[in-house]
């Protein structure tokens, strides 16, 4: 059988086609309009001005800031809490296939609806958050408003409807082990933590990547929550660059807004490109 | 052993009362909240209505001369389309992508694999948008979403597609069918759970998107559902009830669709993601 006959060019014209129109070309475009003052009819060449400019522009130094804050707690307690769900989730309680179900529903909710659900339940006055707080006997807290506060409640319910893909990835992983594994291993008298230690996360490893680098990206380019939650305030408290790039463009500075999104792009090749090296090499071993 | 299930049963019960409380309670306040009238629905608590106020949905709905029918019209074109064509391309891109290791197909695995990673440029996409003379047309936006969500959907494709013995195409073959034919009546079939899989998941993505849309669709022509109820939220801020009986009515699409492929969701990532 001839391989280049059977598996035709043709069937990945397609794909190629729409992805490089609508993604590459555009991509490669933003590297010259980042080097211009730009809208839809007219273009004039400035060279590095507006990265100068952004490098100089408090907000945008402040989103970067926050995403790097948005990756640490946000993509960290993703990997970490959801594969501690997972575990537990393919453990042999028996209301496991409900429960699997009940955490994959925030995925169905959109950004916006979610937005709205957590402005009412963090209200700094009559939310049920804060009517919690207060039965307890703790005083009201604002969540949304305090600007110290704001990143971490947003990060609070970006965990809320992250969960749910990361989780059936590691269910995915966990249950693709050989049960022989664990059998072994209790023979050997391994149990609870030393499972978990010696098989489980060895084994997942891969899983674990998949997590680590779709929640990383998620993080980058995080807007809608954002943008439906705080709006990126108070102030520029809860901004990150994607949602600073946005803010660009509606005034209007389409230079600036495409120079800003060419750093966001390069700073996600930087980051992720050796992350990714390490996590590949890692699991060689 | 005794012990064990009494552990077992501790697992259940912390787990159903934790599920209950973070992920269900929050979907509770938003429905009885929506049947409230104004006053009641502001103090923001999980009290009963005292009167079922099923009135507030038809407000919704009739609000803005039918909006929301015109915005859910152009989302679930918008959704229907995309997904249809990712279907069908993504399939066919991967199984060439798995199929053939050669050089030239390792290439261009990674340069679709490099949309996963970095971001869409947006402002020069709306540039060619209009340079093509399509800007702010339906037609636009599903192309659009179509080329952001196919490094994921490929990757789904090419993961589940290692799993199908190569041998089937080379029986295939021996029988006199070309590869157009192999692939639509031999392999297609066969990729029904991962069709299953890529169909929610990207589904409920581009219904729910409401960055891309923000940026491609302006205008209330071409209104898709997340917009008007971005817009609503300016507006009702006051009336509670009114926007969450809104945003019921948006995920109730999503809830359905996942009600029919639930099971189809794990069992299409076990065979997909993870491999790849």
């Amino acid at each position: 059988m001839n391989k280049s006959k059977m598996y035709h060019n043709g069937f990945v014209f397609p794909v190629i086609l729409i992805f490089s129109i609508f993604f590459i070309i555009p991509m490669v475009i933003s590297f010259y309009f980042s080097l211009t003052v730009w809208n839809l009819d007219s273009v004039r060449f400035i060279g590095l001005d507006n990265f100068k400019t952004l490098l100089h522009s408090g907000p945008l130094i402040t989103g970067f800031k926050n995403t790097f804050i948005y990756i640490i707690f946000g993509s960290g307690g993703v990997t970490v809490i959801s594969f501690m769900i997972a575990v537990f989730l393919t453990s042999r309680i028996r209301t496991k296939n409900l429960l699997r179900s009940v955490v994959f529903f925030p995925n169905l909710v959109s950004s916006v609806a979610v937005g709205i659900t957590f402005i009412a339940l963090m209200h700094p006055s009559k939310g049920m958050i804060n009517a919690l707080i207060k039965a307890l006997g703790g005083s009201s807290i604002s969540f949304l408003g305090d600007p110290k506060i704001a990143i971490f409640s947003t990060i609070a319910v970006m965990l809320w409807k992250g969960f749910s893909i990361a989780t059936v990835i590691y269910i995915a992983g966990i249950t693709s082990i050989d049960p022989g594994y664990f059998e072994a291993a209790a023979i050997d008298g391994a149990h609870g933590w030393k499972k978990l230690r010696y098989i489980t996360i060895p084994l997942t490893k891969d899983s674990i990547n998949t997590v680590l680098m779709l929640s990383v990206i998620g993080s980058f380019r995080n807007f809608d929550l954002i943008w439906a939650l705080t709006g990126g305030g108070p102030g520029y408290a809860t901004d990150n660059v994607a949602s600073s790039i946005y803010k660009q463009y509606t005034l209007g500075f389409y230079g600036l807004s495409t120079a800003g999104n060419v750093i966001l792009l390069i700073t996600t090749a930087l980051l992720i490109f050796p992350l990714q090296r390490l996590l590949r090499g890692k699991g060689d071993e | 052993m005794n012990r064990k299930r009494m552990l077992i049963w501790i697992g259940d019960i912390i787990g159903c009362v934790v599920a209950f409380v973070v992920f269900i309670v929050p979907f509770l306040f938003m429905f009885i909240n929506s049947l409230k009238d104004r006053k009641e629905a502001n103090a923001l608590n999980m009290k009963l209505p005292e009167v079922f106020h099923w009135e507030n949905y038809w407000k919704v709905i009739k609000e803005s001369d039918f909006l929301i029918l015109r915005a859910f019209k152009n989302s679930l074109l918008l959704s229907f389309f995309a997904v249809i064509i990712l279907v069908i391309i993504c399939s066919m891109g991967g199984y060439y992508l798995q199929r053939r290791k050669d050089r030239l197909s390792k290439a261009l695995n990674i340069y679709i694999m490099l949309g996963l990673m970095i971001p869409s440029a947006i402002l020069p996409t709306i540039w060619v948008l209009q340079r093509l003379g399509i800007f702010k047309t339906l037609f636009s936006m599903v192309l659009v979403e179509v080329a952001l969500t196919i490094p994921f959907t490929i990757m789904l494709y090419i993961g589940y597609m290692s799993g199908i013995p190569s041998e089937l195409e080379e029986s295939a073959y021996i029988d006199g069918c070309g590869p157009g034919k192999t692939f639509w009546l031999v392999i297609f079939p066969l990729l029904k759970s991962i069709h299953a899989t890529s169909i929610i998941l990207n589904a409920v993505s581009i219904f729910n998107d409401f960055t891309n849309p923000l940026y491609f669709l302006p205008g209330q022509k071409n209104v898709t559902v997340q917009q008007t109820i971005y817009n609503f939220m300016g507006r009702y801020q006051t009336s509670y009830n009114l926007l969450f009986a809104d945003v019921i009515l948006i995920t109730l699409p999503m809830l359905i669709l996942f009600l029919i492929f639930n099971k189809k969701i794990v069992e299409g990532i076990v065979a997909g993601a993870v491999k790849g």
